[in-house]
């Protein structure tokens, strides 16, 4: 078939389907933090790309420590975690100095997070320097698995899957099993019902938005492993996230990843057959036309209007 | 005077001797060239300053790529001013920034040319910013010394182009590969704007015309697009001899990390790319790079002894972990040849400067000896460097001098 093995042409489906797992989880990732913080609260949090970046710069700065003091091999357990509550507590003082005044106001907010991640980048720009830099890895993670001679499955890849598994499955304990989610649905559903039974519903807000602040914070630590960090990483991101958000249908995390996966799946595949940028371009036609019979996205929440 | 007493007279002696000696020393060779001669036009140059603008983006996300710009120009400047200035003139700079944004350059080089006068600017980075800035410059009269290497297509009686059009960088390092590795099939990926398109495209028609390869895929890929799964596993498919790049930015981090983790690394697959100096080794890293290639004209390591005097002056000014890219050291070229030029023409005014400079050798560029031609680019030498994990390139490959062609016919 056009000149190729059948050998060649099985590894390369098997490649070709782990390439588009793997873009899935990236985008999954990506896009949680943000289906909790605007699908749950309706904020259009423009810095979130910044709050990833929180989490990459802590990743680098760690792998730095690391390496002076020899931990590299599992200094990213450490990263991960400080970049949650690094990410988590600056979430928590925004949410306090400047988005719980805005909630009535979803436009503003647009603009204020707009102007929060650029004052967050010149930060960045000025405490870290306008260089790209890297995190150091450990020297498990580089290079690729190989289950038969002639396939490779990158094991960054699959450390990113498997954390995306994991934070997939913390969100859904938190959301739905534990009472701190209760509170967030019920605040969700009917904010005043929620304060008259004694939710201090103000208080969910912070936690829910520092929450998915935190998460961004873990996707920016997982994207040191693909990707390298600037005062800017976080712009890279900002569209994929509010795409898969949006597609997946605003206040359903079944729907982010739904749709996650189908993005994810469309793109890798009509990359593989097309050119890159054409596979892009036919991927985001299809979401438009999806959009377009269906506004509220894939998964539409059924409230009660 | 009676109450002087010899101590007393000796010091002001002294004192007056040495005022004197500063008049000769610094204020005869201007005098030599009064500010009514060498100025003409009503630029910014006094009896003792000529003032010279920086425009680059220190801020947004072209300040990673413009930051060591900046250093080696300013560098450049206060050597010279160490040195006595251009013609016993001390050179003041006024610097703006572009904040990466094209229409903001050409505002900021209407305000340097129209308001501060500057005699000459260094600047830009992206074809971009320099196609914006270009008019004003034109319009004005002004003076550009622009460093970055780019993809031809452009000349202006306005502008010294300090780095290398895309000919220069392309045929000679294609021949290179082609040769060494015996390379017959060829894999084209860049990112997707004018410089990697217009690059690929004379990349293409020299592989087919003159080195009767083949090209197995030509592939853009948007700008910041950090997923390369599908197309690094169209080219497991296709198995290129080389893979020949241009991915910039961010793209460019992901492309060598993804690269390497799917098992393309350089022991199974020859890359030679136009778009990685030491500057983008910071942020891939040494081991996802090394082995690989890339075609610039200058690289850090390089061992003559203008090269090292340059680093070693250039870490002294911007700390020891400072890095120094085919672009900046191109950058640093820019103040000096205009220094040259001023001199040559025994002027500060744009039309006497810009035609004095073509036909000068600087012979003491760390890249070595660069000669500038009459359609104001340099002839140069063309570099190809091995990567080591260290993050710095062993050069491999020196080419002979390669003329500017920045309308390359048959490659259009």
């Amino acid at each position: 078939m056009f000149g190729y093995s059948m050998a060649d042409i099985g590894n390369i489906v098997v490649m070709q389907g782990f390439s588009g797992l793997s873009m899935f989880t990236v985008l999954l990732l990506m896009a949680l933090g943000l289906a909790i913080i605007f699908g749950q609260m309706g904020v259009i949090n423009m810095a979130h790309g910044e709050f990833m970046t929180i989490g990459a710069y802590t990743t680098v700065l760690i792998s730095k420590v690391a390496a002076s003091y020899g931990f590299t091999d599992y200094y990213f357990v450490f990263a991960i975690a400080i970049a949650f509550l690094l990410a988590f507590a600056v979430g928590y003082f925004v949410e306090f100095i400047m988005i719980r005044h805005l909630y009535k106001r979803p436009l503003d907010t647009l603009l204020a997070t707009w102007g929060l991640s650029l004052v967050m980048q010149q930060i960045f720009r000025s405490s870290f320097g306008a260089k790209e830099v890297s995190a150091e890895l450990p020297e498990w993670m580089l290079g690729s698995f190989k289950p038969t001679p002639d396939i490779d499955i990158p094991i960054n890849g699959v450390f990113v899957m498997v954390l995306a598994a994991l934070v997939t499955f913390g969100v859904y304990m938190f959301m739905y099993k534990s009472r701190w989610g209760l509170r967030v649905r019920a605040t969700v559903q009917n904010r005043t019902m929620a304060g008259a039974v004694g939710i201090n519903t103000a208080k969910v807000d912070r936690v829910t938005f520092a929450l998915g602040c935190g998460i961004a914070g873990i996707a920016g630590a997982a994207f040191t492993t693909i990707a390298s960090t600037g005062p800017t990483t976080g712009t890279l991101y900002i569209v994929d996230s509010f795409m898969v958000v949006v597609f997946g249908g605003a206040a359903s995390i079944v729907g982010t990843i739904a749709s996650a996966f189908g993005i994810a799946q469309a793109q890798s595949v009509l990359q593989f057959f097309m050119t890159s940028s054409m596979g892009k371009v036919s991927t985001l036609l299809v979401i438009v036309t999806i959009l377009m019979m269906k506004p509220e996205g894939l998964f539409a929440s059924k409230l009660r209007k | 005077m009676s109450t002087l007493n010899r101590r007393g007279f000796i010091k002001g002696a002294m004192l007056g001797a040495m005022m004197a000696a500063g008049l000769v020393t610094g204020h005869a060779f201007a005098a030599d060239y009064p500010t009514a001669k060498v100025n003409t036009t009503g630029l910014a140059v006094t009896d003792t300053t000529v003032k010279v603008g920086i425009l680059h983006s220190a801020t947004g996300t072209m300040a990673i790529s413009e930051t060591g710009s900046i250093q080696a120009e300013k560098l450049a400047i206060e050597q010279i001013n160490a040195m006595g200035g251009i013609l016993g003139r001390k050179i003041e700079v006024i610097q703006e920034d572009g904040a990466s944004d094209w229409p903001t350059f050409a505002e900021k080089a209407k305000k340097l040319l129209e308001k501060d006068k500057v005699a000459s600017v260094m600047g830009c980075w992206t074809s971009a910013s320099r196609k914006a800035a270009l008019p004003v410059f034109e319009k004005d009269n002004g003076l550009l010394f622009y460093p970055t290497f780019y993809e031809g297509l452009e000349q202006s009686k306005n502008v010294f182009y300090t780095g290398q059009e895309a000919t220069q960088q392309i045929l000679a390092g294609l021949d290179w590969i082609a040769k060494e590795k015996k390379a017959k099939t060829f894999y084209l990926i860049g990112s997707d704007y004018i410089w990697p398109r217009t690059s690929m495209k004379i990349a293409r028609k020299h592989i087919e015309q003159h080195l009767h390869g083949t090209v197995v895929g030509e592939e853009y890929i948007a700008l910041g697009d950090t997923q390369f799964g599908s197309v690094i596993n169209k080219i497991k498919l296709k198995k290129p001899d080389v893979i020949y790049a241009a991915v910039v930015g961010g793209s460019n981090v992901a492309w060598f990390k993804q690269l390497n983790a799917a098992g393309l690394n350089s022991s199974k697959q020859t890359m030679l790319t136009i778009s990685v100096t030491e500057d983008e080794v910071l942020g891939i890293g040494g081991e996802n790079l090394a082995g690989f290639y890339s075609a610039m004209k200058y690289f850090q390591s390089q061992d003559n002894p203008e090269n090292k005097k340059f680093v070693e002056a250039f870490k002294k000014r911007w700390g020891k972990d400072a890095v120094i890219g085919d672009v900046t050291q191109a950058a640093y070229l820019g103040p000096w040849l205009y220094k040259a030029a001023v001199e040559r023409a025994g002027s500060f005014d744009v039309d006497k400067v810009q035609a004095a400079l073509p036909g000068y050798t600087f012979k003491d560029a760390p890249e070595g000896p660069v000669t500038v031609e009459a359609n104001h680019h340099l002839t140069t030498k063309l570099r190809i460097g091995q990567w080591g994990k260290d993050g710095q390139a062993k050069v491999v490959y020196t080419s002979d001098y390669i003329k500017p062609d920045p309308f390359p016919k048959g490659y259009q």
